[in-house]
């Protein structure tokens, strides 16, 4: 766990009441030559990598506690997270300008294994479970793993980061409740329609989302949940979950859970 | 001039007052790999009852402004655990002050897990929560009456060599009346206060944000109610109190150790900022620098 500050250098709106924060380190600088928010590593400015499935808590000032929120990517140091306007928090996150700062904790909780898929690895998120799926898709594909994704949303306007997925998997499938884009219905649907080939899922969305997939999908899986967290770090035991290897906790044994561990 | 941040407590010399509060900080050795635990002046380490306990269903925590509210439970591995595998894990890493945080649903078991502590040789003070406001027909019942806390002190008393702190209860209309009692039953130390009871409603869902509807109520909040109960207590009671509510700066461990706490728990702040007791102890210094306090000891209950 490492507590730092980082500033801000892109919040935009990319879906409804959905934004794109990228998050930059302080230790590193502003390039004098390039444009005002290009920036380069300092070193020893970034001490430890940041992994697929990992989230950071967030300090928003003015709110008591920090907000968690998964991480959809990383890129010489930039954060980019993905989040979704669903209280006052959020709320004031979404208004924060490029350039302001922010306090972050990041090193936070274990990861998806991307070893844990042999040759054909499945991807399925639903709403804002879907952008922690993308680290770990580039991870597959960097070990040449084939790669399926199944991104489910509620309508068309819902929908984020189905180009950068496809730039990046093998086939990407879309499912809309409404049917305004792609399959109508749920993945779930999707999957069935489809029957895409996996030895290995992996998922994130709602938890009624989550147990479905992993009630009707065949094989091994792995889960990444979601809790509302205390300190985020293991230590306050806000988030505990009951597995089948007894409590656990989402911030710190988890969030990425073994299929077989979970119960629903 | 060199500061002196020691202070003494129950006849241990404490490197600081800083503690993290129980239930705050885990059983200590979750956060060793992220920081220096031997910075700290003692460690007061979650709440442990005599069964594992998994304690109350998820949502536990509620946000509210200047503050947070919890319901964990007790969610904690049973005292055997405690005594005979985190107590001695944690004292590979750690050797100043081990406060264990005995809670109970009934004087036998108080009588059982106090007793198991005392034995525990990585186990420095007791500390027994008799206020506990998060489980049903919990210690809250016996923190709400002096006769009923006095019943508690007395039992656990008569099985411990160890100093015993009883942790008290704010929720309660006289807690100078609660302190006596204690003191006269032979409490060794108090901690004040534990959390507030609290509820948050979701106005969307319209249903309480904590799935067990109410919680404890901590954080910067309530500092000015902490303290004012710590001055309360000091001045009424001759055994030492460790100040406990809404600390979250350096300038707040004097203010309590001023109104006559002799440690200081850092507990919701914690959660916020996990190096929250490591950056206060840092702080200190220079704080008392800036008041002209050389010696931190000479400071307790000087208003």
């Amino acid at each position: 766990m490492i507590k730092s500050r980082y500033h801000i250098t892109e919040n935009v709106l990319i879906a409804s009441k959905t934004y794109r924060l990228v998050l930059v380190p302080l230790s590193f600088r502003a390039e004098p030559e390039g444009s005002s928010l290009s920036f380069r590593a300092e070193p020893g400015g970034w001490s430890r990598e940041i992994c697929h499935g990992e989230f950071v808590d967030i300090a928003l000032p003015g709110f008591y506690l920090r907000r968690p929120l998964s991480i959809c990517d990383r890129e010489d140091g930039k954060l980019t997270v993905v989040y979704k306007v669903v209280g006052e928090g959020t709320k004031a996150l979404a208004g924060m300008l490029p350039g302001t700062e922010l306090e972050v904790l990041t090193g936070l909780g274990n990861v998806f294994d991307p070893e844990a898929c042999r040759e054909e690895a499945l991807l399925i998120g639903g709403g804002l479970g879907v952008p922690p799926l993308y680290l770990l898709a580039k991870e597959l594909k960097a070990r040449g793993k084939k790669v399926t994704a199944v991104l489910g949303f509620n309508k068309a306007e819902e929908i984020i980061l189905a180009d950068e997925f496809r730039a990046v998997c093998d086939e990407v499938l879309v499912s809309t409740v409404d049917g305004s884009v792609g399959v109508k219905g749920f993945v779930t649907d999707a999957i069935a329609a489809a029957s895409p080939s996996y030895d290995f899922f992996y998922t994130c969305g709602p938890m009624v989302m989550m147990k479905v997939v992993c009630n009707t999908l065949e094989g091994p899986g792995e889960a990444s949940l979601e809790e509302r967290m205390g300190c985020g770090a293991g230590f306050c035991y806000g988030c505990s979950i009951q597995t089948k290897n007894g409590p656990r906790r989402v911030c710190k044994d988890g969030p990425v859970f073994k299929k077989e561990e979970l119960l629903w | 001039m060199v500061k002196d941040l020691s202070v003494a407590l129950c006849g241990f010399k404490l490197k600081n007052p800083v503690i993290p509060a129980s239930g705050t900080f885990g059983f200590g050795l979750e956060l060793a790999d992220d920081m220096d635990l031997g910075v700290l002046g003692g460690i007061s380490l979650k709440g442990t009852t005599r069964e594992a306990r998994y304690g109350n269903p998820t949502p536990r925590i509620a946000e509210c402004p200047g503050g947070m509210i919890n319901s964990v439970g007790l969610q904690n591995p049973g005292i055997d655990v405690l005594v005979n595998e985190k107590v001695p894990s944690l004292r590979k890493v750690y050797d100043g002050c081990v406060i264990a945080n005995i809670s109970g649903f009934s004087l036998d078991e108080y009588r059982e897990c106090c007793a198991k502590a005392d034995a525990c040789e990585g186990i420095d003070l007791i500390e027994v929560n008799i206020s506990c406001p998060n489980v049903h027909n919990g210690g809250m019942a016996f923190g709400t009456s002096a006769a009923s806390a006095a019943e508690v002190t007395a039992a656990v008393k008569a099985v411990c060599r160890k100093p015993v702190f009883i942790k008290l209860s704010p929720n309660v209309t006289d807690i100078v009346s609660i302190a006596r009692a204690c003191e006269d039953a032979g409490a060794d130390g108090l901690t004040l206060v534990n959390t507030f009871l609290g509820m948050r409603i979701d106005i969307h869902r319209r249903k309480p944000v904590i799935a067990n509807k109410m919680g404890g109520f901590s954080g910067r909040a309530i500092f000015p109610v902490a303290l004012r109960m710590v001055y309360q207590v000091a001045h009424a009671c001759k055994i030492p109190v460790m100040g406990c509510g809404g600390v979250a700066s350096a300038a707040d461990v004097i203010e309590m150790m001023m109104a006559g706490a002799t440690a200081v728990q850092v507990g919701a702040e914690n959660l916020r900022n996990p190096f929250a007791c490591p950056e206060i102890i840092a702080e200190l210094p220079a704080v008392m620098d800036e008041l002209n306090i050389n010696t931190l000891q000479e400071i307790i209950g000087t208003v």
